[in-house]
């Protein structure tokens, strides 16, 4: 009770003193040549009261005060401390004012960061970012306040959902976050220099540590999702195209986009419009997301909150913005098309734009998917839900041209360029298609399509690979990103191909034999934990080389609130992921027991991790490429 | 010329995809039917667990006698209670018991009946509990008296031995 008032409270002194900083910064901005020392405290002091309502809601989650709505919506005595705490951004208040700490917070650090650029440009970039938080303080405050009261109080809460209770979980939004609100930095900065009318390299390599650290997030931040998504769900999958999913490639997509871009600003005053264009894209693509998965407008297996007037507050705030940044971008941008002409066909920056060509077309798809639905909703009131097979076969064909480029793009040098190392070029593309193509054929798959796409990736992994040792280290941060891409893309790919399933009814004391593999059902535990019962099946599983694994998967009876989940056994190795889950038939002494067989899953996670460490070397290098 | 299209093209973009996400908003998948005391019947379509014939709430309710709706399904704790006193009321001739069963396979469904006796007359089998919708029920058990098409008390939560006897007033 007495935690809620403070954090409510510090809440509304928040907004309160947004409208200060707004006032501030906007007579500073008419007057004086040097900064009011005002505004770095009144941006500290706001930082410092979002974090004391945090907290306050942290401490009520933690002490199970249920007179908190909130906290009875989602928390109950029996969850493990760890859950309570990681409970707090796990509902959809919780977490909304988790982005508005961050926001706060990262205004707070681009003013302490930011000493090389002119004071107006500074303090236009707090007028964008002030708006923002003034519309996230509002959201906060009229439509999802975290610290509504219940009277008279509740005995016990309602409990966390149990596929929510994982270790990934917990950690995945605050680094989702971090790379979103990233983003909303870059807009404010991409708008406030195209007022004052300074996109220039200069700003460029000013604002590439933001876009690099949002990006480096914004990539871990997805890799957690889908981590969690595998062991969790039990699907055997760790990416569904679900909307939810979705939302959170799409800015990722311009993000990256946006990094090649400023990468050549930063050289040549050139690309403008796409980086201010991309700029205000990731922002309200992820400003979009969050109004796609907050307003239950999209019907996906992990909406959240389905409230109308929660919607109509994003989309009206949404739009909003990006009609403020469409009329600034139209106004006050003077494009540099002179100098676009003086592009030589074969140059990094050709190569650069058609990467943003690609990663354009790659956007729309996932965009068309997304939202389609809801358009035709509206029109026909019908139903449908657009599935993989939509993506892929419009996503795969041009993922060969795109590798191809990737590999041979950062060898060209900036402004014009021959080909060097040709031989190599070459000899490298008939090995990776000699390769692939002796692969494929081996497994005999569907041979065309197949033999093409291993090779392309085949192609970025040698070429990437050999630069590590002939290149004296000047840009490995982009070679190690373009590696871990082509790892990716050959990990799936692996992936997609030799997967093999078993799906089966057994009993206690069973054997289910086919001719590649033995699965022995030897018995049956239980267990009881604080907040859930559970039932365990050992499972040993012999393979045609006589080797024996034994697993045991598990099913979870939570008491509240009342839910059964299936907990994957899960056996990694470098190779090969085997993975086994159980789920129960009604009435049965029967389990449904379903193996699976996932190559290289380890080398997915691994590879992402390779990429986004890739963004992170690059941050931490005081000079791009000299 | 040009340069003054293109922002109004784009603006005007933006301003259809506003509209479609807008409209979107309206029809929302969350419907709560205004099921009130004193309220006709909702009219509704359904399949009867025993023959899986298609019926509808005209043929259900159609004698003069007193019917009552009750919501149930065989995973559900306080429906078991509750059955027996379903099992009492079935004897009063001036009342039919009409189930609507909720969310439930047919397997479970037949043993629970097996097991506590059949106190309905005509049971619905409502597998996606699209009827039980219809009907705006919280949750299971539920029960609606009807009387000439009209519903004249509503239960939430199961009956207890005072509901009962209320009812049995009610139809005297």
């Amino acid at each position: 009770m007495f935690y809620s008032s403070i954090g409510h409270y510090s809440l509304i002194l928040g907004l309160c003193i947004s409208l200060i900083l707004i006032y501030f910064s906007v007579k500073n901005f008419k007057n004086s040549t040097i900064l009011n020392t005002k505004i770095l405290s009144f941006t500290f002091l706001q930082f410092f009261l979002v974090v004391i309502s945090f907290i306050c809601l942290i401490i009520s989650f933690v002490l199970s005060d249920f007179s908190n709505e909130t906290v009875f919506n989602n928390s109950h005595t029996t969850k493990p401390l760890f859950y309570k705490i990681a409970g707090t951004w796990g509902n959809h208040e919780g977490s909304l004012l988790l982005w508005l700490l961050v926001l706060t917070l990262f205004i707070f650090i681009f003013f302490l960061k930011t000493k090389n650029q002119p004071l107006k440009y500074k303090l236009l970039t707090l007028i964008f970012q002030q708006i923002i938080i003034i519309g996230f303080f509002l959201f906060l405050i009229e439509t999802s306040n975290p610290f509504n009261y219940i009277y008279p109080m509740p005995e016990e809460g309602m409990g966390l959902n149990p596929i929510l209770q994982d270790p990934a979980l917990a950690i995945h939004p605050p680094i989702l976050y971090l790379g979103y609100v990233g983003s909303s930095i870059i807009f404010s900065s991409a708008l406030a220099a195209t007022y004052l009318n300074i996109v220039s390299n200069v700003w460029a390599s000013h604002i590439k540590k933001w876009i690099v650290v949002s990006w480096v997030f914004l990539t871990l931040g997805i890799l957690l999702g889908s981590i969690w998504a595998y062991y969790e769900l039990g699907w055997g999958g760790f990416w569904f195209w679900d909307p939810v999913e979705n939302v959170s490639l799409m800015p990722w997509l311009a993000l990256t986009t946006l990094l090649h871009c400023i990468l050549v600003l930063e050289k040549k005053q050139v690309l403008t419009s796409w980086v201010i264009i991309l700029s205000i894209s990731t922002f309200t693509l992820s400003m979009c997301g969050t109004f796609l998965v907050r307003s239950g407008i999209l019907n996906s297996v992990h909406t959240f909150a389905n409230d109308p007037e929660r919607g109509l507050f994003i989309l009206v705030f949404l739009f909003s913005l990006i009609c403020v940044s469409l009329f600034i971008f139209f106004f006050f941008h003077k494009s540099s098309q002179n100098n676009l002409n003086s592009f030589f066909w074969l140059s990094k920056e050709t190569s650069i734009i058609i990467n943003n060509w690609f990663m354009m077309y790659f956007l729309s798809v996932v965009l068309i998917g997304t939202i389609y639905p809801i358009f035709l909703d509206v029109l026909s009131s019908q139903k449908i839900s657009v599935g993989p097979p939509f993506y892929h076969k419009l996503i795969i064909p041009f993922l060969i041209p795109f590798l191809i480029a990737m590999a041979i793009g950062p060898k060209l040098k900036w402004i014009k360029s021959n080909i060097v190392d040709k031989v190599y070029l070459i000899l490298l593309l008939v090995i990776s298609i000699v390769l692939s193509f002796l692969i494929v054929k081996k497994f005999d798959f569907n041979l065309l399509l197949n033999t093409i796409l291993v090779s392309s990736a085949l192609y970025l992994f040698f070429i990437t690979l050999r630069e590590f040792f002939i290149k004296k280290y000047s840009n490995i941060s982009q070679n190690i990103a373009h590696f871990g891409f082509s790892l990716l893309i050959l990990s799936i790919l692996f992936n997609n191909l030799f997967s093999s399933e078993i799906i089966t009814n057994l009993k206690v004391g069973e054997t289910f034999t086919s001719s590649k593999t033995k699965i022995v059902f030897k018995s049956i535990n239980q267990k009881k934990e604080k907040n859930y019962k559970s039932i365990i099946a050992n499972f040993s599983i012999e393979n045609l080389d006589g080797i024996i694994d034994n697993l045991s998967p598990e099913l979870r009876i939570y008491n509240q609130p009342n839910i059964v989940t299936s907990e994957a056994d899960i056996k990694t190795t470098l190779l090969s992921d085997k993975f086994i889950v159980i789920n129960i038939v009604q009435n049965q002494d029967y389990f449904n027991v379903r193996y699976q067989v996932k190559p290289f899953m380890l080398w997915i996670w691994l590879s992402v991790i390779l990429i986004s460490f890739g963004g992170l070397i690059s941050f931490f290098k005081k000079e791009y490429e000299k | 010329m040009k340069n003054k299209l293109l922002p109004i093209f784009i603006t005007s973009i933006f301003i259809i995809i506003f509209i479609f996400f807008y409209r979107g908003l309206q029809n929302t998948n969350i419907y709560t039917p205004e099921i009130k005391i004193n309220n006709k019947i909702p009219s509704f379509k359904g399949n009867l667990f025993d023959s899986n014939e298609t019926t509808n709430s005209s043929n259900l309710f159609n004698t003069d006698k007193f019917y009552l709706l009750n919501i149930w399904s065989s995973w559900c704790v306080p429906c078991r209670k509750e059955h027996v006193l379903l099992m009492n009321l079935r004897k009063n001739k001036k009342l039919e018991v009409i189930g609507i069963n909720y969310k439930d396979t047919k397997i479970n469904a037949e043993s629970f009946l097996a097991e506590l006796g059949n106190p309905y007359k005509k049971i619905i089998f409502d597998k996606e509990g699209i009827n039980a919708i219809e009907w705006g029920a919280y949750g299971v058990p539920e029960s609606f008296l009807i009387k000439d098409g009209i519903i004249i008390k509503r239960y939430i939560g199961p009956l207890n031995k005072k509901l009962t006897k209320e009812i049995k007033s009610i139809i005297k």
